[in-house]
């Protein structure tokens, strides 16, 4: 039998040469007068060492990495094709301390199978979940996925099942299942390798999705920034059409379901679900006053139960375990695993799927290894430009959906954004102003015009103009936008600018511990 | 085919609306497929395509307009011969993007959210491309670089191939390519 190497054709491999990794070992192979088969998997998560070449051995697949072209020469000199040794072996994958720690279930299969091979999908466990769905009432489905307590991925949290009931219990001749694939966090990218490492396993989800509300149509709104996700969205839609998983009778059930894929337009908003849904709809992506919900009132006026890529790639492993085992993992209402994603300035940056309530100091130092730089942890910040800083001092705080919400911050969608010292806080600040002037959609005063004066007075702070004044100013401005902005995009920007202000003072020119008392000043005028 | 990546050859821009037309005219709120199929073809969307868009579409000209403007993506005046895209965001920052983006300028000649005046590129600001534990990321031709630090920066920009003559017409100036 030919010897199988996988070289991943995630996007973040590939953006560190993959492809011409891919080639090199196709070209050496030539050379020997050997037949290899290269798969193109999606990532394991382990960022730092992409392109992570494995090699499938008797013993089981071993990993070399990070490897670039010119060293594959190397590898083959060093006989990879039977596990040699070679300065970038690092024994076998699952053994990887890194991976052997994670609890991998909606990331099961990712990194592992060919994500366009339907027969490794089934092989490996995919489709379980909906072998079980086509046995069950609609009230039944929804049921196990209220009881395992999975709550909505995206960033809000909202229980999943209770969205599914109100979906179920409105009648409508046409509803929709929509996926929000628009993952515009900065931080986070466990969609992009979901979509692109397991896409059968979304479609899947969103197919148990349509059975538990009655939906015979679907779509994938996917941010304009993942065109590799889009090729492989695109022709995994047409193998699972193929096989049968879509189609007017979805595995011979006699039940329908398909899926239309469509492309963002660069536009933050648009990952707000009402946004979404105008976008969808063609329009320009404002977001909608609600009531209704979009489950009673959503796409195209119908009922939809709109949900994020983890969420809905969560239940089939819900219904395939059964909603106990789901619930037996993580910490008080936040219930089963998060794929978590470490990024910015980390040296082991990728990602971690684990039950709630890992503490974020084990994320960003046990998982993370401190800084890519090597200098001191300064902040963290989790859950997206919305999320707050957390200062290094603050790390001992558990993954949950409420501790992080009594300490002024968020879960969100799972991204853990480092820091080091050189970081400037009040810089931040005012990226995070910037950020919501840009993207605003424009239908709330508060948000499109506070947050251009937000960056205004921050940068007066900076240049320390008026700075009592100026800082008493910023804070007003923040509960205008806070309380009076139709979405979350004007509702939080002031979380990550109040947290640095906050816990790092002396970025804005103000006395340590000062932040958070705007009378006890150092310097200013 | 991503949105800002290059054909290889230049089309007859009537010909691209009309198939982009048959394809998405009659699908439920098909105006953004559309536009993007004519922007993935041209590059860009020509203002004069726009009445006859909000025409099949039913819509007046200003609502098609509406729409166009909204979205940071869609694009009313070419762009360059590569469009360059530097990752904004905050993990890029966190590894430095505010320095590449300082190269970038540098090394180009030339401003973010710009196009060359010989039309060689065009160098504008992205948030977030989802390669963050790879940071700092940019994109060219919509192909993903990681960890792009100002040496990087340069082997890219370096190893590009010479763009086809055809594309060339989507310069705003029929200058060539001047060596940088
Ligand atoms: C400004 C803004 C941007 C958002 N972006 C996203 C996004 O990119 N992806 C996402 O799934 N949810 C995003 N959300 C949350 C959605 O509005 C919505 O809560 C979520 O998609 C619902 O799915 P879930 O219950 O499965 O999380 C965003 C919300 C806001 C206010
Ligand atoms: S808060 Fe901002 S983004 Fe949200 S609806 Fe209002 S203007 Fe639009
Ligand atoms: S923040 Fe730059 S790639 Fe995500």
């Amino acid at each position: 039998m030919s010897p199988t190497v996988y070289v991943p054709a995630d996007a973040a491999a590939r953006s560190m040469g993959a492809d011409g990794v891919a080639r090199a070992i196709q070209t050496g192979a030539a050379q020997q007068d050997i037949d290899v088969r290269v798969v193109r998997n999606g990532s394991r998560g382990l960022a730092w060492l992409e392109p992570l070449v494995e090699v499938v051995t008797p013993g089981g697949r071993v990993a070399y990495g990070p490897v670039r072209a010119s060293d594959v020469p190397g590898l083959y000199t060093a006989d990879f094709l039977n596990g040699g040794s070679h300065p970038l072996f690092l024994g076998p994958t699952e053994a990887l301390p890194w991976l052997a720690r994670q609890d991998r279930l909606v990331f099961a299969r990712v990194g592992v199978i060919d994500p366009l091979s339907h027969a490794e999908w089934r092989e490996n466990g995919g489709g379980r979940g909906l072998d079980a769905a086509l046995e069950m009432t609609p009230e039944a489905i929804v049921e196990t996925v209220t009881g395992s307590g999975l709550r909505g991925r995206g960033g809000a949290g909202f229980p999943t099942g209770i969205k599914w009931k109100t979906v179920l219990a409105t009648p409508a001749a046409q509803k929709y299942i929509v996926c929000n694939a628009d993952e515009g966090d900065s931080g986070t990218f466990s969609d992009r390798m979901l979509m692109e490492g397991d896409p059968y396993t979304l479609f899947e989800g969103m197919i148990i999705a349509g059975l538990g509300v009655g939906a015979t149509k679907g779509y994938i709104y996917l941010r304009s920034e993942y065109p590799d996700c889009e090729r492989v969205l695109l022709a995994a839609l047409t193998g699972a059409r193929t096989a049968g998983l879509l189609g007017a009778s979805v595995r011979g059930s006699g039940r329908a379901f398909d899926i239309v894929l469509r492309r963002g337009a660069g536009s933050y908003v648009c990952g707000e679900e009402t946004a979404l849904l105008e976008s969808l709809e063609g329009k320009r992506g404002e977001v909608r006053y609600r009531p209704p919900m979009p489950a009673q009132v959503g796409l195209f006026g119908m009922p939809t139960a709109l949900n994020n890529v983890v969420t809905l790639g969560s239940v089939p492993a819900i219904l395939a375990e059964g909603p106990e085992a789901y619930r037996a993992r993580g910490v008080g209402r936040s219930r089963g695993t998060l794929p978590f994603q470490l990024a910015g300035n980390i040296k082991h940056g990728g990602l971690v799927e684990v039950p709630f309530g890992v503490s974020l100091a084990s994320l960003v130092y046990d998982y993370g290894g401190g800084t890519a730089t090597g200098r001191p942890v300064r902040a963290v910040q989790v859950g997206g430009p919305l999320g707050a800083f957390l200062p290094a001092s603050a790390l001992d705080i558990p993954l949950d959906y409420e501790a992080f919400v009594e300490k002024g911050a968020i879960v969100g969608h799972g991204g853990v954004v480092v820091f080091d010292d050189s970081v400037d806080l009040a810089k931040m600040a005012r990226y995070a102003m910037e950020f919501c002037a840009i993207e605003s959609c424009g239908k709330c005063t508060p948000c499109r015009i506070g947050s251009t004066r937000g960056v205004e007075v921050i940068d007066r702070i900076r240049q320390g103009e008026r700075r009592p004044q100026n800082v008493a100013l910023l804070r007003d401005l923040c509960e205008t936008m806070t309380s009076a902005s139709l979405c979350a995009l004007g509702g939080m920007t002031a979380w990550p600018v109040l947290s640095a202000l906050e816990h790092f003072p002396e970025d804005f020119g103000l006395r340590p511990g000062a932040g958070s008392d705007a009378g006890a000043l150092a310097g200013g005028s | 085919m991503p949105a800002h990546s290059h054909p290889a050859t230049s089309p007859d821009p009537v010909a691209t609306v009309g198939r982009a037309i048959t394809a998405h005219a009659h699908e439920p709120g098909g105006l953004l497929p559309l536009l993007h199929a004519i922007q993935d073809e041209l590059g860009w969307l020509p203002p004069e395509a726009l009445p006859r868009v909000a025409d099949v579409m039913n819509l007046s000209r200003a609502e098609v307009h509406g729409v166009v403007s909204f979205y940071h993506d869609f694009r009313l005046k070419p762009p360059g011969r590569r469009v360059v895209r530097i990752c904004r965001a905050e993990s890029c920052q966190a590894m430095g993007s505010d320095a590449l983006v300082e190269h970038a300028r540098q090394r180009l000649g030339m401003e973010m959210h710009s196009t060359r005046p010989d039309g060689g590129f065009t160098l504008e600001p992205v948030y977030c491309l989802g390669n963050c534990a790879l940071s700092p990321s940019m994109t060219v031709d919509g192909t993903l670089h990681g960890r792009v630090d100002p040496a990087r920066f340069d082997e890219v920009i370096d190893e590009m191939s010479p763009l086809p003559e055809a594309s060339r017409t989507l310069a705003c100036t029929a200058e060539a390519e001047k060596p940088l």
